[in-house]
């Protein structure tokens, strides 16, 4: 626009002229707000995701020796008959000694063997011990295998433990560095992929725990939260928001629901553990209870969302199919609820994420005990993700410091995946009328 | 002969010989008609307050009978009470009888689904559910059951699509999503959709007031087409609209009726002022 | 020709007023051929029929204005189709005033029967002739929305006026050469206005058929040559013109 034509403005562009600045001025603070807003927000989440990830990721890989194994049938079949139970009770455990002995021969005191049987994790006479329920044949051969390292050595590798410590104030010993050294000279110490955390149980050793008991328990878990909440949840919802009179019962039972989103997660857990527990006398630490409780945790949060995606379902849809003939359940069934299905998934999945995360209820309910078994079914005791890392983290052992965050940056890795499938699903969803 | 004389034996000779015209031209001749939709007394409430004040009128059978009236006169709630769609609105009460083919529609014996399958409805903005073109036209006949197998099923959906004057844009691809037409063919598309289901009765609240002039008078020119099968009512804000396409007008206002006719009368010689007013555009 | 309406009762109810039209000038011309021709062959019966036939123009006046009306009231044309609507009105009225003209014409014949006949038949009969094939030919353009054949008829209508004008002329002369003329002369006068009269609708007719196709009425003034306003015969037999 010109400049030479602002001669003759009529007084109300220049009243509004007057005011431009300021309001200009005020929609740059405002965005200013919210870009801050956002900022602390996002570094919030970067310096819990950094200092949890720089404590676990090293719990991923798992030290291991490799040694030359003899399998001495004397200790493994001293009847060389190959009977199963006879080599299943053999004492590998020797065998790994016996192993130890042939590298370091050096090593003759018996408090200095102790401290060289120390440095491979009691785990390997079970992995020996699968080597041969195999395949027997390797009896009375020689192989390199690759045995688990203690959790101490594994500290010390990873560089938890310094080297350069007091002796007294570390776990490991300095004839212990030393053997250590010289393996490492060999080229026998590994770090490879820590499989043992994603297909183990929980274990008092920290170089044999894993996590997976703990998977397939909240497997388990939400497969009961979800078979239990969402059908009652959506028909919950539809009964409320499509078939129910307004009249002064159901503003009660709205009221109430949004007040039972609200209440404190552990009020269920007692509410399971008096009744479930106590009066039905369910199994405990079962997933069957945990996810009944869960189940009413997430059921609110399911009927909140899913009558606000049927209420945002246009009435002309709903006044067409009425006009054409179809019946009050037909319209509900045929037109409203497929098109309110994205927001009721979305509340449902937000939900879902919400319970894998719960803890205190779960505690109430005795999901806490120590469990090593994977569990096979839903009544069998078992632990969740949240639990294992609440155990785990008052362990005593330096080892689990590494693995409770690991388990924390799968637990968070798994909520993540949920929130965004919940995004792309709203997104794909999505209906223009 | 006095001119005079003549003339005035003209003037009665004229009237009678007018009479015989009938054979030069022949005006087009509408047959008596039966009425299809006869309501007595009606009356609505609308929790408490009245909408409607004993309305009688007759919506005669193949006929097209247009409401007109100002904003908020109840043409439409009127035309709501044919086939109880007032029945969803809560606290909604309707009184009187509406009779059609003996039976009182406002009656409690009355099944609704099975009188919406017989008044079929079309409404303002066009409304097609988020199916395919395919699923909508068979929407109606497959929750009524009126296809014995998917060969009948498609028969039915041609049809209609076809006296809809949609086929032939439609008929390659059928399968596509019906809210992806313009917004003439989406009201085609539910015009079809309503006569799928072979009603007797059509009712249209305002079906062009979205549309532009071309879809309008395509519209327009469906229900001159289709009015040989249905009866039709149409309630509309066009008082153009609705002296070139219906046959009877009934005039509300303020929830009164108060003048119903021929369209040719009622926009020519009006017998009730108000009706004049309104529709010279002397009142809103 | 133009394309056609998407309401397709619109186009029926349009081509009902054109057949009406076109009805009502086949009368008319078939009134005014009739009353000529019973004037020349002094056929009485002929000349009552034409009378009692004026009727039916009439109703189809009648017709016309309310097919009109209801295509105002139900259709509110704009543009060519307000046109044609008008267009018919005016036309219909035009027509019923060629009809009115050719029962005046047959009425008097019944009066002159008994009149000699005098050599002025060949001026009527041609002077009769032009205007007929002037109402074919208008009516022809009217239906074929046809402009130049509208502007052409027009035209013709200055050999109608040239036409009355000698006839004016002669028939003074007779009535001043005997007497016992006067009464046939004065009627075969109001004759010969009212065929020249006839013209004139025929013209209003093609400038309204010009106004229908076009929009606007023709420029320049229609041609006219009707000198018996000015026309004086004094008693020395000469004929003088002013």
């Amino acid at each position: 626009m010109n400049s030479s034509q602002a001669t003759t403005v009529n007084p109300t562009t220049q009243k509004i002229r007057a005011g431009l600045k300021k309001r200009y001025a005020a929609e740059r603070r405002f965005q200013f707000y919210g870009m801050a807003g956002i900022s602390i927000a996002v570094i919030a989440l970067l310096i819990l995701f950094v200092s949890i990830g720089s404590k676990g990721y090293t719990a991923f890989v798992q030290t291991h020796v490799e040694l030359e194994v003899f399998f001495d049938e004397q200790i493994i079949d001293p009847s060389g008959e190959r009977k199963t139970d006879e080599l299943s009770r053999a004492d590998y455990a020797g065998v790994v000694k016996a192993t130890l002995r042939a590298r370091f021969p050096e090593v003759k005191n018996r408090r200095d063997k102790r401290q060289l049987y120390g440095l491979i994790s009691t785990g390997a006479a079970f992995d020996l011990r699968e080597m041969v329920m195999t395949d027997p044949s390797i009896i009375g051969t020689t192989q390199r295998v690759e045995l688990i390292a203690s959790d101490d050595v594994d500290m010390l590798i990873k560089g938890h433990i310094h080297r350069d410590t007091e002796e007294s104030a570390r776990p490991i010993k300095d004839k212990q560095i030393a053997w250590i050294e010289q393996l490492e000279e060999a080229g026998a110490v590994s770090t490879p992929f820590n499989e043992r955390l994603f297909s183990r149980g929980d274990s008092r050793e920290p170089e044999l725990a894993g996590i997976w008991g703990a998977i397939v328990g909240s497997f388990y878990t939400m497969l009961v939260t979800l078979t239990l909440s969402f059908p009652l949840g959506v028909a919950a919802a539809i009964y409320l928001e499509e078939f129910a009179h307004k009249s002064k019962l159901a503003a009660l039972i709205e009221v109430n629901i949004n007040n039972l989103a609200a209440v404190p997660s552990i009020v269920f857990g007692l509410l399971g553990l008096a009744v479930f527990l106590n009066f039905f006398q369910m199994p405990r630490s079962a997933p069957l209870v945990g996810g009944v409780v869960l189940a009413l945790m997430t059921f609110p949060t399911i009927i909140i969302a899913g009558r606000a995606a049927l209420k945002s379902v246009p009435p002309s849809i709903r006044e067409a199919a009425a006009g054409l003939g179809a019946s009050r359940t037909q319209v509900v069934f045929h037109h409203v609820l497929p098109l309110a299905m994205p927001g009721i998934l979305t509340g449902t999945i937000i939900g879902m994420a919400r319970a894998v995360g719960e803890t205190a209820p779960l505690l109430m309910i005795g999901m806490v005990a120590f469990i090593v078994d994977i569990p096979q079914g839903i009544s069998d005791p078992a632990s969740v993700l949240p639990v294992q890392v609440y155990l785990w983290a008052d362990a005593p052992e330096r080892a689990f410091v590494e693995r409770t965050s690991a388990t924390t940056m799968v637990l968070l890795g798994f909520l993540i995946a949920m929130n965004a499938a919940a995004v792309m699903l709203r997104k794909k969803f999505e209906r223009r009328w | 002969m006095f001119a005079f004389q003549e003339k005035k034996e003209e003037a009665k000779v004229t009237q009678a010989a007018q009479a015989q015209e009938a054979e030069v031209i022949p005006v087009p001749e509408e047959p008596p008609v039966e009425n299809k939709v006869v309501a007595d007394k009606v009356t609505v409430h609308y929790s408490g307050a009245q909408a409607l004040f004993d309305i009688d009128l007759e919506i005669p059978e193949r006929r097209v009978t247009s409401l007109i009236g100002p904003s908020g006169c109840g043409k439409s709630t009127f035309l709501r009470c044919i086939n109880r769609m007032n029945d969803t609105i809560e606290g909604c009460e309707v009184g009187g009888t509406i009779m059609m083919d003996g039976d009182n529609i406002n009656g409690n014996d009355i099944d609704v689904v099975e009188l919406r399958a017989r008044v079929g409805m079309v409404f303002q903005k066009p409304n097609p559910f988020p199916k395919s073109i395919y699923d909508n036209v068979a929407y109606g006949p497959r929750i009524h059951g009126l296809a014995s197998d998917s060969a009948e099923l498609d028969e039915i959906v041609h049809r209609s699509l076809e006296k809809a004057g949609l086929w032939n844009e439609v008929k390659d691809r059928l399968l596509e999503p019906g809210t992806g037409l313009s917004g003439g063919q989406q009201q085609r598309l539910c015009i079809a959709r309503a006569i799928a289901v072979s009603p007797e009765v059509i009712l249209m609240d305002e079906p062009c007031s979205a549309l532009d002039p071309i879809a309008t008078a395509k519209i327009e020119e469906l229900i001159d087409e289709i009015r040989e099968n249905f009866t039709i009512v149409i309630v509309t804000h066009s008082m153009q609209q609705a002296a070139r396409v219906s046959q009877y007008t009934a005039f509300f206002h303020l929830g009164k009726l108060v003048e119903k006719g021929l369209t040719e009368k009622i926009f020519t010689e009006p017998d009730d002022q108000r009706t004049q007013d309104y529709i010279t555009g002397r009142f809103g | 020709m133009a394309s056609e309406h998407i309401v397709k009762s619109f186009d029926e109810e349009l081509s009902r007023l054109d057949n009406l039209v076109a009805t009502m000038g086949g009368l008319a011309e078939s009134q005014l051929h009739d009353s000529l021709a019973a004037l020349i062959v002094r056929d009485v019966a002929l000349a009552e029929k034409v009378v009692a036939e004026d009727r039916r123009i009439d109703g189809m006046e009648e017709e016309i204005n309310d097919q009109a009306q209801k295509l105002l009231a139900l259709r509110h044309p704009v543009a060519d189709d307000l046109r044609l609507v008008i267009a018919g009105l005016k036309v219909s009225s035009d027509l019923e005033r060629i009809g009115d003209y050719a029962k005046n014409i047959a009425k008097r014949t019944q009066i002159l029967t008994d009149a000699p006949k005098l050599g002025t038949s060949n001026s009527i009969k041609r002077m009769g002739g032009i205007v007929e094939s002037m109402i074919r030919d208008v009516l022809d353009a009217y239906l074929a929305r046809d402009i130049d054949k509208a502007d052409d008829v027009r035209n013709r209508d200055e050999e109608v006026d040239a036409l009355h004008s000698s006839l004016f002329r002669e028939l003074l002369t007779y009535m001043m050469e005997d007497p016992r003329n006067i009464s046939y002369c004065t009627h075969l006068l109001f004759v010969a206005k009212n065929i020249e009269r006839m013209g004139d609708h025929v013209t209003n007719i093609a400038e309204n058929v010009i106004f229908m196709v076009s929009g606007h009425r023709p420029e320049d003034a229609r041609p006219k040559d009707d000198e018996t306003p000015f026309t004086l015969v004094d008693s020395e037999s000469a004929v003088s013109s002013v």
